[in-house]
């Protein structure tokens, strides 16, 4: 129990005595920390927990504070905020009124770009699979700048002396300050819809990144994307690419780089068409060639008939002389051959046995020599030829049945 | 000029398939001297094109959702 002289508080009184002590203590501070269970009402009112390791602290930013926030709030986004530690009764529990919120490490507004960055490619604004190709030869660039810019100049003198078939069509519009992206964006649009051009080459000077920040607004971004006339982006010098690069068909550094794409598409194609020529020159005097060749062929198979008659006599009179060549040939081998038989045959002769006494008729006046007496008669004429000589003689009588054997 | 420029891409397809089909030589002479001819035609005028040095520059203005064409004044466009 209390001592009788000690004070007992109320819960209203003790909370309004270290409401008032918290106040008094703090007063306005800077906190550093990060987002947690960030909620926006329906009030407009923002209420989150900053936190870092050990401790966490509530918060709240009432709708006139956070009207004139750049950037999104979200979980997990390291801030600075700026307000003073207040208490509220109903729940018991103190908090930071935050007055101000700023982004810890990088500015707000680059944080707005990477936050919208992040937002636009989600929805595909960047996707490779969107851009469309460069038409084969720009013909009538279109050009959303400032017509007294310096872009506009670089961009003219290049074509004109690289690509002076290439008619240009200036859509001029502000490039920086309030209202600069509106123009830029409806630029884009009005080319769409006058729809003369080919392409859209969307470009302004070098500056700071403040004076490029046009180039980064969400509905230039759209513009560009929705753009059915490819694009190129070329705004100037930077480091860091504009959403407008990152949106459009093709994107080079400068307005000249931009102008240097057409002068390259076009000494590229007049390159190809003096290799077309040359491809076309040597496909026919190719084919002139071998025409000439199956001509000579041709002609060769069509000799006049003098010159194939004289051709074929040269060609008999040749073989003749190999012909008669050959057949003396065989004639001396026949000859040779036909002697050594004789001898052979002589060997064999009848007539070498009409040295040993024996003796050969016939019928006189016929060569068959007689075996048979039976075909002989009285009186017929014979010739007998002995080893020398021979002599006629008259048959006196046959003797058919006289034995060769007895003879012998 | 700008009349003829639309036809550039379809001239130089033609080019294109006719060096194709010359060069592989399954024409005969007639139909491959008539290719050529009309291939060195086409890379001519093609060329022509490309060569042109008489662009145009033009403002787009818009007024009343109209659009009209203004002759771009040029300071140094000998440069």
């Amino acid at each position: 129990m209390p001592e009788k002289n000690q004070r007992i508080f109320t819960v209203s009184e003790i909370t309004q005595d270290i409401k008032l002590i918290l106040e008094n203590t703090f007063g306005a501070l800077w906190v550093e920390g990060e987002i947690s269970n960030f909620r926006a009402a329906a009030s407009g009112h923002f209420y989150f927990t900053l936190k870092d390791k050990d401790a966490v602290l509530g918060s709240a930013m009432f709708s006139r504070a956070n009207r004139e926030i750049k950037f999104k709030i979200e979980d997990g986004l390291k801030v600075i905020c700026f307000g003073k530690i207040d208490l509220y009764p109903p729940r018991g529990q103190y908090q930071l009124i935050v007055e101000k919120i700023e982004p810890k490490g990088i500015g707000a507004q680059q944080l707005a770009f990477e936050q919208l960055k992040n937002k636009l490619a989600k929805e595909g604004l960047f996707d490779l699979a969107h851009k469309k190709p460069l038409p084969l030869m720009p013909f009538r660039a279109g050009i959303v700048t400032s017509s007294a810019g310096a872009a506009v100049r670089d961009i003219l003198q290049i074509l004109q002396k690289g690509a002076a078939c290439v008619d240009v069509v200036i859509r001029s519009v502000r490039v920086q300050g309030e209202g600069a992206a509106k123009e830029i964006a409806c630029a884009i649009e009005d080319f769409n819809k006058f729809g003369e051009v080919d392409t859209i080459i969307i470009c302004r000077g070098g500056g700071s990144v403040e004076d490029l920040w046009s180039f980064n607004e969400e509905v230039v971004a759209r513009a560009i994307y929705n753009s059915a006339i490819p694009t190129i982006s070329a705004v100037g010098h930077q480091i860091n690419t504009t959403l407008s690069d990152l949106a459009a068909d093709v994107f080079v550094e400068t307005p000249s780089a931009a102008a240097k794409i057409i002068v390259d598409k076009k000494n590229a194609l007049l390159a190809d068409l003096d290799g077309y020529r040359y491809e076309l020159v040597s496909a026919l005097s190719s084919l002139i060639s071998d025409l000439k060749n199956t001509l000579v062929a041709l002609k060769h198979m069509l000799k006049s008939p003098l010159d194939r008659l004289l051709e074929k006599q040269q060609y008999l009179d040749e073989i003749s002389v190999a012909l008669n060549n050959h057949m003396k040939h065989y004639i001396n081998i026949a000859k040779e051959r036909a002697l050594s038989l004789i001898k052979r045959l002589e060997a064999l002769s009848p007539l070498a046995v009409l040295s040993r006494g024996y003796s050969l008729s016939m019928l006189a006046g016929e060569g068959t020599v007689m075996k048979d007496a039976s075909l002989l008669k009285a009186g017929d004429t014979v010739k007998t030829i002995l080893d020398k000589g021979a002599f006629i003689s008259t048959v006196q009588e046959v003797l058919k049945d006289e034995q060769r054997k007895t003879i012998v | 000029m700008s009349k003829e420029k639309p036809s550039f891409e379809e001239d130089l397809k033609r080019l294109q398939k006719i060096v194709e089909e010359l060069s592989s030589g399954k024409l005969s002479l007639g139909d491959s001297l008539k290719k050529y001819e009309e291939g060195i035609k086409l890379a001519q005028s093609c060329s022509q094109v490309l060569n042109d040095s008489q662009r145009k520059v033009e403002l787009l203005m818009k007024k009343d959702s109209k659009f009209s064409l203004e002759k771009f004044e040029e300071e140094e466009s000998a440069g």
